[in-house]
């Protein structure tokens, strides 16, 4: 029983990673009905723009403290992200307006390439580290209730609250706050959205904005648990199912999404593994996703999806 | 307004008519029995109720108009008889066969086709291409024979290929057979789509405010067209359109709708002096 | 213009709807497939053959088949990858396991069992389409990957998880040098080239095109939506699966699971964007951009770099490489998007007219 909390807890924290990744996703979509399939890269670069900050500027500027390189470096990253979501704004989206989804999901193919060739050509391509002061021991919980207790990971624990706290933020700010609310709108319809004066250009921006502030949280936390290196743009991979799952315009079903993944994954590959010969993770994630598409397209939490004759 | 206008253009259309349906001894139009009824028909979206309880024939060989004021349900009544849309009550009779609902593909087997008031048009097929999708349900040849395109099948294709240049001569687009149909303007894929609809052959077809954003030349083409073809072919045709001089003048019957409910069902003469019409029409409040 | 393309009048509509219907591109077309049978082999290089040639033709056949499902139908796909698997799995098999099976049959039979996959993997099709189908495509993908890798009977129980194959032959003749090698793939490339291009041009290929275009206004013809899907799923993965096939055999000799990944995926994805969406030629010429490419770039950027005093490594090569894909995916999509093929047909009309703009 124990193996199975074990186990159980692992799938679960896994899952809060790609819940992070799904929530760029969501986010984007949400906003302006593009489906960023860059959104992997864009975790790839933001985390390779903090990694090779922290490790720069103590040289560029002359200080000691980790600390300090970190917060330096975050804050660095943050303003590259936001130069690359004006940069695609205004290079990409805005000249494919009308264009259907097809068209936008490979335009952002595209830009993904591009990102994870000129991350590697600015930043270099091998392997880094993200030291942000993350516990790496492991903790053991329940001694009491199981022998030798449960073991978890507190990193992943942390992980697990920082992205709860951004999901907060998140729906409150959709909910809440005017920019949200202008948000949902261009969403819904852009034309109707341009028509009551919300200004698409600069909303698209502040979307993609908050979508590389998301990527480089979770760059951030993934690079801190595995290292930087280039599967991370894979990520965005193993994240597309959660979004099915969860519906493609729900932030908490991105949450959700991601936890029943990544515990689906672990305990499948666990339990069912051995009969099969192993490897149920390659394929896992997306045949749920498939069977979701044919009985369920919306997702659990999604907008039911209406075509118009 | 223009309504003398459209009545002459429409007269002088049927004038220059063919032969074809017309009683040499009393000028007056074979028409044959009921070929389509719609029973009871109701539809709804959520809360929404498109259409209530609506009943209505058409008969062989006649042109029986829809009108009505906007979102009166008049494509929905279309698309209800297409098999788009599925109406919750109801059923529709065609030639003898009644069904609750009904499937695209079997209608336009069973002879149906139609025009779209927003133009279906495969925006990527040239004219050529685009009328000869009509042709789809008439070709047999399977896909390995198409792929090697040997004898049998080069054929098929050129028979099908004499027949659609006849419907682009009857419609006098042969200048444009070539061009993707999304370069062209809006009147000549008005024509387009209809050469499309009449490819299949069709017995009944349904056209969809085929006149929508014409000026009086186009309308004038576009209603020689429908009354050659009803003429020539004798095919019974189901008509929505706005323009009430030319529903009046080429019409032999009329459907008339309000909020989804039928309020008229007559002749022109009979429908044109009905009172709720008139009132729909000026607009007393409901 | 080169030639006049006037005073050609057709008198009969086979003429007229020839696949080169003018007289001088029909000559043209001869002669360089002529060329490229008779000539090429005299004055290539084994290095030509090997890197370039070889793949080109056998990715030009797979991207042919792409761009019928996703250019002609209108069916993204992005597990072009796992239908190559299939159909160079299933050869494998049958080529090793049933004595004195001939390559042809098996590299065929291969397309076949890919075909079967294809329409398998394509019934989510006909309920979701669009990002959703791309899901669908990529699930293909990775069971593929999956069961390539770890059902061991598929590598005919191989301990290495790779397997290889030897002394080829068609008909009697050896496939052994690169000039035969580059000869079958040709003579193949000829083929389902011409099979793809008259099934674009007679029914079949109008209803993919209708379906792509407005599946609502289509099933109101009397089109019906799941048999023209899956045909387009059908046909599609049996040239791709056919192209997989060859690309085992013919191209790596000995191949592992990874030789069909989700990336081959997306390189086909791109070549089939970057050539022209519903074109056969496009296909063909996309798959000579994105082979020649990376060829071309090895050669030119350290020149370019050494004009500047600057070094420019294989790496560095490497991801200017794939920014490059990355920009000229988006800059085909915005400025053009039916690629490379609508770019040479502009072209044209412009040498047309020439010298006046218009």
């Amino acid at each position: 029983m124990g193996f199975f909390l074990e186990t159980l807890f692992g799938g679960l924290m896994t899952g809060m990673l790609y819940a992070l990744v799904a929530l760029g996703f969501v986010l984007i979509f949400k906003a302006s009905g593009v489906f960023n399939f860059a959104q992997g890269a864009m975790v790839l670069f933001a985390a390779l723009a903090m990694a090779r900050f922290a490790e720069w500027l103590p040289h560029w500027l002359g200080f000691e403290s980790k600390l300090l390189a970190n917060l330096l470096a975050f804050a660095l990253a943050a303003v590259v992200m936001y130069a690359v979501a004006w940069l695609i704004e205004r290079l990409v989206l805005r000249h494919l307006v009308n264009q259907e989804g097809a068209t936008l999901l490979m335009a952002t193919l595209g830009i993904t390439y591009f990102l994870d060739g000129l991350g590697q050509t600015l930043f270099g391509s091998a392997s880094y580290q993200i030291n942000i002061g993350m516990p790496k021991d492991p903790m053991f919980l329940f001694e009491n209730t199981f022998q030798g207790g449960v073991l978890v990971s507190q990193e992943d624990l942390i992980a697990a609250l920082i992205a709860a706290a951004l999901v907060t933020g998140l729906t409150l700010f959709f909910q809440k706050t005017k920019t949200g609310r202008a948000l949902r709108a261009v969403a819904d319809d852009h034309q109707a959205a341009q028509s009551v004066g919300i200004p698409l250009n600069r909303i698209w921006v502040i979307v993609w904005t908050v979508a590389g502030g998301v990527a480089l949280v979770a760059g951030m936390i993934w690079g801190s648990k595995l290292g930087v290196q280039f599967s991370l743009a894979t990520v965005a991979l193993r994240a597309l199912p959660v979004v099915i799952l969860g519906g493609l315009t729900s932030v908490p079903g991105a949450i959700i999404g991601g936890l029943i993944i990544g515990v689906g994954e672990k305990l499948s590959e666990v339990y069912l593994g051995p009969f099969v010969g192993g490897g149920i993770e390659i394929w896992f994630a997306y045949v749920l996703a498939l069977v979701f598409l044919l009985f369920r397209p919306q997702g659990l939490f999604g907008e039911k999806i209406i075509d118009r004759v | 307004m223009n309504t003398i206008a459209t009545e002459t253009i429409a007269v002088g259309a049927r004038q220059t008519g063919a032969e074809g349906q017309f009683d040499s001894s009393s000028g007056a139009k074979k028409i044959g029995d009921v070929i389509l009824d719609v029973q009871n028909i109701s539809l709804r979206f959520g809360g929404v109720k498109a259409l209530t309880d609506i009943s209505f024939n058409v008969r062989e060989h006649e042109i029986r108009s829809i009108i009505g004021p906007n979102g009166a349900g008049k494509s929905s009544m279309l698309n209800c008889i297409n098999g788009v849309y599925t109406p919750q009550e109801g059923s529709i009779t065609f030639r003898g066969q009644t069904f609750s609902h009904m499937n695209s593909r079997q209608v336009a087997e069973m002879g149906v086709a139609r025009t779209f008031q927003n133009l279906a048009l495969f925006k990527g097929m040239s004219v050529i291409d685009n009328i000869m999708t009509g042709r789809n349900l008439k070709i047999r040849s399977n896909l390995l024979l198409q792929a090697l395109r040997l004898g049998p099948a080069e054929r098929e294709e050129v028979r099908h290929r004499e027949f659609v240049e006849h419907i682009i001569d009857f419609l006098e687009i042969q200048a444009h057979r070539k061009t993707p149909v999304g370069q062209l303007p809006y009147g000549l894929q008005k024509r387009v789509d209809l050469g499309r609809a009449l490819a299949m052959e069709p017995q009944v077809l349904l056209l969809d405010e085929p006149m929508a954003g014409m000026n009086v030349e186009e309308k004038q083409d576009m209603s020689r067209f429908i009354l050659d073809v009803n003429d020539e072919f004798g095919t019974t045709i189901v008509l929505i359109e706005h323009d009430m001089g030319v529903v009046m003048d080429i019409s032999d019957r009329v459907v008339v709708l309000d909020y989804g409910k039928k309020i008229g069902d007559g002749t022109p003469d009979e429908v044109r002096g009905n009172e709720d019409v008139i009132r729909a029409y000026l607009g007393t409040s409901h | 213009m080169f030639y006049r393309e006037n005073g050609q009048f057709k008198t009969s509509y086979q003429a007229d709807q020839q696949i080169f219907p003018i007289a001088q591109d029909r000559w043209a077309v001869l002669l360089l497939v002529g060329l490229a049978f008779v000539a090429v082999p005299l004055l290539a290089s084994e290095y030509l053959f090997l890197s370039v040639l070889i793949p080109f033709l056998i990715m030009a056949m797979a991207a042919i088949g792409v761009n019928i499902l996703v250019g002609y139908c209108g069916q993204i796909s992005l597990g072009s990858g796992a239908f190559m698997a299939v159909g160079a799995y299933a050869a494998y098999n049958m080529y090793a396991r049933i004595p004195d099976m001939q390559m042809l049959v098996a590299v065929l039979t291969g397309g076949a069992f890919a075909a079967l996959v294809g329409i398998v993997f394509g019934i989510p099709s006909l309920r979701v389409r669009g990002l959703y189908l791309a899901v669908a495509t990529l699930a293909a993908q990775f069971v593929c990957d999956w069961a390539f890798l770890r059902i061991s009977w598929f590598t005919n129980h191989s301990t290495s998880g790779s397997v290889s194959v030897s002394n080829l032959h068609v008909l009697g003749l050896p496939v052994d040098t690169p000039a035969q090698k580059y000869l079958f793939c040709l003579s193949l490339l000829v083929v389902f080239g011409l099979l793809a291009k008259n099934l674009v041009r007679s029914a079949v290929g109008r209803e993919w095109m209708a379906i792509r275009d407005m599946d609502v206004a289509a099933a109101v013809i009397g089109i019906r939506p799941m048999y023209a899907k899956l045909s387009a799923f059908a046909v599609s993965s049996f040239i791709v699966g056919v192209a997989g096939a060859l690309w085992g055999f013919v191209n790596l000799g000995s191949w592992e699971p990874a030789a069909f990944s989700v990336d081959r995926s997306f390189q086909l994805l791109f070549m089939v964007i970057i050539g022209g969406l519903g074109s056969i030629l496009g296909s063909i010429l996309g798959a000579a951009f994105i082979i020649v490419l990376p060829i071309v770039l090895n050669l030119l950027l350290p020149w370019l770099g050494s004009l500047f005093g600057l070094e420019v490594s294989i790496a560095a090569v490497e991801h200017t490489q794939v920014m490059i894909f990355g920009a000229l995916i988006v800059w085909f999509l915005i400025v053009e998007p039916h690629g490379l093929a609508k770019l040479w047909s502009v072209g044209k009309q412009k040498l047309r007219i020439w010298p006046f703009p218009h």
